[in-house]
């Protein structure tokens, strides 16, 4: 009968162990991650390719829901036309918030992502998109003037990105179960007109929903001089999030993703929240009885709405970015670039595309082409502890908007 | 040993191989220990190693990148911001609810397998309550938001009576988690009881205890240690649950919690992270006081 | 033990009511796989099989139903040479450090799915510089699949004695030969049964898998977590989950009969299950008799 135990061999054997845990903890300490390969001083990665070489074969982005559309059902296809015309394979990965992409796109596994202005200066800071070569995409010449050299697509005077389309965040209501029709925010962030939905409200589960509180604010507590709702000083800041705090007991549902919010709108446990174009789109097509702020009025309830102006930027560690150029410049070719925007419901970067529309009012009724209807859209932004005028730097930055989003929560 | 010496055999390399292993036990166990344990102690406790040690780094909050400088930022946050305190006090809170109602639930259907159904029906119990366990997590979590929905079962099976479901909150979870982590809970109270030799319980009624007696001061007191051994696990998967939570509720859970940090603060999901890890091993050092190592 | 009738009969009614609520809502999930309306209403307005169909022909649930079978077989591949051999060691013999070995090999499943999902992700990629892939991912559920392996195998070691090794030995035989034809064929269908359940646990598999798993890739829970609220078919989802149920039971019956005369059956985890050192789960073996 075996009665031998283990002795200085065995015993060894666990120092070595041990050794070799240690051994990982330093690698640990010096292990890879997000690094940056060159680029300028703030931000930025990777060099601006210099010339368009032959298709990899196949090109790996990260979009927001129906930006990357490759048919199935009653789905348009963009996808299909160009991998055939490129050869690139187009593997598509939907994410839900600004933080998903960033998050996906520092694994560096992606060419290219559709970002908006809360992720690009984020992007860029962390050195995972490389600057564009303009040149390289043809169709950038026709894109609308007032997209161009934009804050959140310009870095350092260097251009990080191709604009794919603007739009408005909107207020979306289910016709039969609220009335009267909303033409202000304060349904879903009055706390009296509120808790009339309390358990079906469903709001963006995202730390830029606070800039919706503040957008509220401007208008309706005009002596806390809020003008940009992303740049808040402290008392602005806290009066947003208290809010918030006050909206959470109505919301029914934080969504995050574009297709969950559509089955509460269906199923009816959502009655009124934010929401982009595509579910509203999307719930219409199924003749739900859904309703949103009028075109007449700019889509936008009174007080104006938070939105997004998003930019296709190329990752630092793409490994096809032929593909990805020829990506960037297939989204934005005018007849595209029309399909997107009216299937999405946004207005098109690209000039050219409001000829190529089917409905022939769309750029009108999208105001594509009034830089001054913009001016009341604040499309999303990285809350920085700079405020751009005046240069303070006693604004919230994105850490206290992040932390201050959970709190809200509960 | 003898017929090999005296037999001129031709002994393989194999053979030979193996030979050197003979009479050499801490050598044997040595081989067969080095394969596994390289894969479990290096790549496994070593990345729990590391995200221990990742629990000390902050993040840059523009740039989100990890800066590799050890600080308690991560635990003075998790400790002076109170939703976290709120967030992880549900969890708890949760967890325990789930556990006292799945031992209630699961005590009587164990009871009848180890003591009352026939043997045909004890063996068929078993595998009817085995089943659904291999029935797919994450199936069974859809079913209930199905469920739960507005316009779902349980609202139609309730509207008659004039009542309505629970929303997005707690209680959503609390059913969700008492279904699914139930039959963890039958199987070692089920084992338990029939432990527990029929001869104690003829002796106590032979003595003149009226059932309920027998019960209360034979059967339950044997029993505990398993209940609590199943309460391990009731406890511990509620504890760690994310995708519960985030499908059937809105409120934050630590795993939702964790899951949310991931993306944007990492370091700090590793420190949400060794909460749930800290509660489990306390959890688990109670339930060896009572016994649950030893009698299932 | 002696119950009055009426104790008998509530206790029968208790234990139907028990039986009611675990198997409704599969049930729900099974009526919803049928359910005519694209979104999913209740009751359902009409009955159909055309879900099916087109979960069956959808390229993107095929792809990811191969992919869960292609890492639950490799994952099971590992997960028992892994667990045998620590079993030998363990069952056998006696050495410093043993029940910290069993401890450690319980760790993996007893953690939370999402710590153990965190820690692997963040060692791939951060540490070791690797993508995350199909590879990643069967490492992770071999990790913790290993548990469910040497439990069984254990389990059987303790129940069958060493003198059949030892005599074996004595009669000439080395180590690798007396392992081929005696330990062996005694542990043959617990290690089947193991394997079997090692496969259902890496099959159904949710939580670390979707932090191990790469871009491009699908298992099939992972493809239902991605596509549960596709807005105009809603019930393939329903669809492709019962399918997911009966494939992952079928293993689990199979490991059942195998093991039907003695210890074989332990519980899985669902995203991330918790069993205390050996000596539970053990006994956990034994309930399947």
């Amino acid at each position: 009968m075996s009665r031998h135990k283990g002795g200085t061999p065995v015993r060894a054997a666990w120092f070595v162990v041990a050794g070799l845990v240690a051994f990982m903890v330093v690698l640990a300490g010096c292990g890879g991650g997000s690094s940056s390969s060159g680029g300028s001083s703030g931000g930025g990665g990777g060099e601006e390719l210099q010339k368009l070489g032959k298709g990899e074969g196949q090109v790996n982005l990260i979009s927001w829901a129906g930006y990357v559309e490759a048919g199935g059902g009653e789905n348009p296809d963009w996808v299909t036309p160009f991998e055939e015309e490129t050869g690139c394979k187009v593997n598509d990965k939907v994410a839900g918030t600004s933080d998903e992409m960033v998050k996906l796109m520092e694994t560096g596994q992606y060419d290219g992502v559709s970002a908006s202005g809360n992720a690009t200066a984020r992007l860029w800071a962390a050195h995972e998109v490389a600057p564009v070569n303009t040149a390289l995409v043809p169709n950038y010449k026709t894109v609308f003037a007032d997209l161009k050299d934009q804050p959140y697509n310009t870095f350092e005077g260097v251009p990080y990105g191709i604009p794919h389309g603007r739009g408005a965040n909107l207020l979306m209501w289910n016709k039969e179960d609220v009335t009267p029709a909303p033409s202000s925010w304060e349904v879903t962030l009055n706390p009296e007109v509120a808790s009339k939905y309390k358990g079906h409200i469903t709001q963006y589960d995202d730390p830029m929903s606070i800039a919706e509180g503040a957008l509220y604010l401007k208008a309706h507590e005009p002596k806390l001089g809020i003008e940009n709702p992303y740049e808040l000083n402290e008392e602005q800041f806290n009066a947003a999030v208290e809010l918030m705090k006050e909206q959470a007991p109505n919301v029914g549902e934080y969504w995050s993703s574009a297709e969950q919010q559509i089955e509460g709108f269906a199923n009816g446990s959502n009655q009124v929240g934010t929401t982009w174009q595509y579910q509203y789109f999307a719930l219409k097509g199924e003749n739900e009885p859904v309703e949103a702020s009028p075109a007449s009025q700019g889509f936008v309830p009174e007080e104006g709405a938070t939105g997004w102006s998003d930019t296709w930027m190329i990752s630092s560690h793409a490994k096809h970015p032929n593909c990805m150029y020829m990506w960037m410049n297939w989204i934005i070719s005018p007849k595209v670039n029309a399909e997107v925007a009216e299937w999405f419901g946004e207005a098109p970067a690209q000039e050219l595309a409001c000829k190529e529309t089917e409905n022939p009012n769309f750029c009108t009724e999208y105001h594509a082409e009034e830089p001054a209807f913009w001016k009341n859209v604040y499309y999303w932004e990285t809350p920085l502890a700079e405020c751009s005028e005046g240069g303070e730097t006693d604004c919230m930055d994105y850490n206290d908007w992040v932390r201050a989003w959970t709190e809200i929560k509960g | 040993m003898a017929a090999t010496d005296s037999v001129a055999v031709k002994r393989s390399a194999g053979r030979r191989f193996a030979g050197l292993f003979y009479g050499r036990p801490r050598l044997q166990i040595g081989s067969l220990l080095a394969a596994p344990m390289a894969w479990l102690v290096i790549l496994y406790l070593g990345s729990l190693v590391i995200l221990l040690i990742t629990a000390f780094w902050t993040v840059d909050p523009l740039s989100g990148s990890v800066i590799k400088e050890l600080s308690w930022t991560n635990f003075e946050e998790l400790v002076n911001v109170p939703v976290y305190r709120e967030i992880i006090w549900r969890t708890v809170r949760t967890a325990l609810l789930v556990t006292l109602t799945d031992a209630v639930i699961a005590f009587p259907i164990a009871f009848y397998m180890a003591k009352v159904a026939g043997r045909k029906s004890k063996a068929a119990l078993v595998v009817a309550v085995l089943m659904p366990l291999w029935a797919s997590y994450l199936v069974k979590i859809i079913a209930w938001r199905a469920i739960l929905a507005e316009h779902g079962v349980l609202n139609w099976a309730l509207h008659p009576i004039g009542l309505h479901g629970p929303d997005n909150g707690v209680t959503s979870v609390w059913l969700v988690m008492s279904y699914l982590w139930l039959p963890y809970m039958i199987l070692p109270i089920f084992a338990g009881l029939e432990r527990i030799p029929d001869s104690l319980i003829a002796a106590s009624e032979d003595l003149g205890a009226h059932p309920f007696t027998t019960f209360r001061k034979v059967i339950l007191p044997l029993a505990f240690p398993a209940v609590v051994a199943g309460s391990i696990f009731t406890f511990s998967l509620t504890l760690g649950d994310y995708l519960a939570p985030k499908l059937v509720s809105n409120e934050q859970f630590i795993g939702t919690a964790i899951f949310d940090s991931i993306t944007n603060n990492q370091p700090f999901a590793a420190a949400l992270a060794l909460v749930p890890i800290v509660v489990v091993i306390a959890y688990l050092g109670v339930a060896r006081k009572l016994g649950a190592f030893e009698h299932v | 033990m002696r119950l009055s009738r009426s104790g008998k009969i509530t206790l029968r009614v208790v234990v139907a009511l028990v039986l009611a609520f675990i198997y409704i809502p599969l049930l729900v999930i099974a009526v919803e796989a049928f359910n005519s309306s694209r979104i999913l209403k209740w009751p359902p307005p009409g009955f159909t099989l055309s879900w099916f169909g087109k979960a069956l022909e959808n390229e993107s649930v095929r792809e990811a139903l191969l992919t869960s079978i292609e890492a639950g077989l490799a994952a099971m591949a590992i997960a028992i040479v892994l667990g045998t051999l620590i079993a030998l060691a363990v069952g056998r013999r006696k050495f410093f450090g043993r029940d910290s070995i069993s401890f450690l090999v319980v760790l993996p499943i007893a953690l939370p799915g999402i710590v153990t999902g965190v820690a692997l992700s963040n060692t791939f990629t951060q540490v070791l510089g690797i993508s995350l892939s199909l590879l990643t991912v069967i490492i992770g559920h071999a990790t913790f699949c290993i548990v469910v392996v040497y439990n069984n195998a254990v389990a059987r070691l303790r129940r069958t004695s060493g003198s059949f090794e030892e005599a074996s030995a004595d009669l000439g035989a080395d180590p690798w030969q007396t392992f081929r034809f005696v330990t062996f064929p005694s542990l043959r269908s617990a290690l089947g049964a193991g394997a079997l359940l090692a496969f259902a646990l890496s099959f159904d598999e949710i939580i670390v898998t979707n932090f191990t798993i790469g871009a491009g890739e699908e298992t099939l829970p992972i493809w239902i977590y991605r596509n549960l609220f596709r807005p105009k078919e809603l019930p393939v989802v329903p669809a492709v989950a019962v399918i997911l149920i009966i494939l992952s039971i079928i293993p689990v019956y199979l490991a059942h009969r195998l093991s039907s005369d003695d210890a074989g059956l332990t519980p899985g985890r669902g995203g991330g299950a918790t069993t205390p050192p050996a000596g539970i789960a053990e006994a956990e073996a034994t309930v399947a008799h």
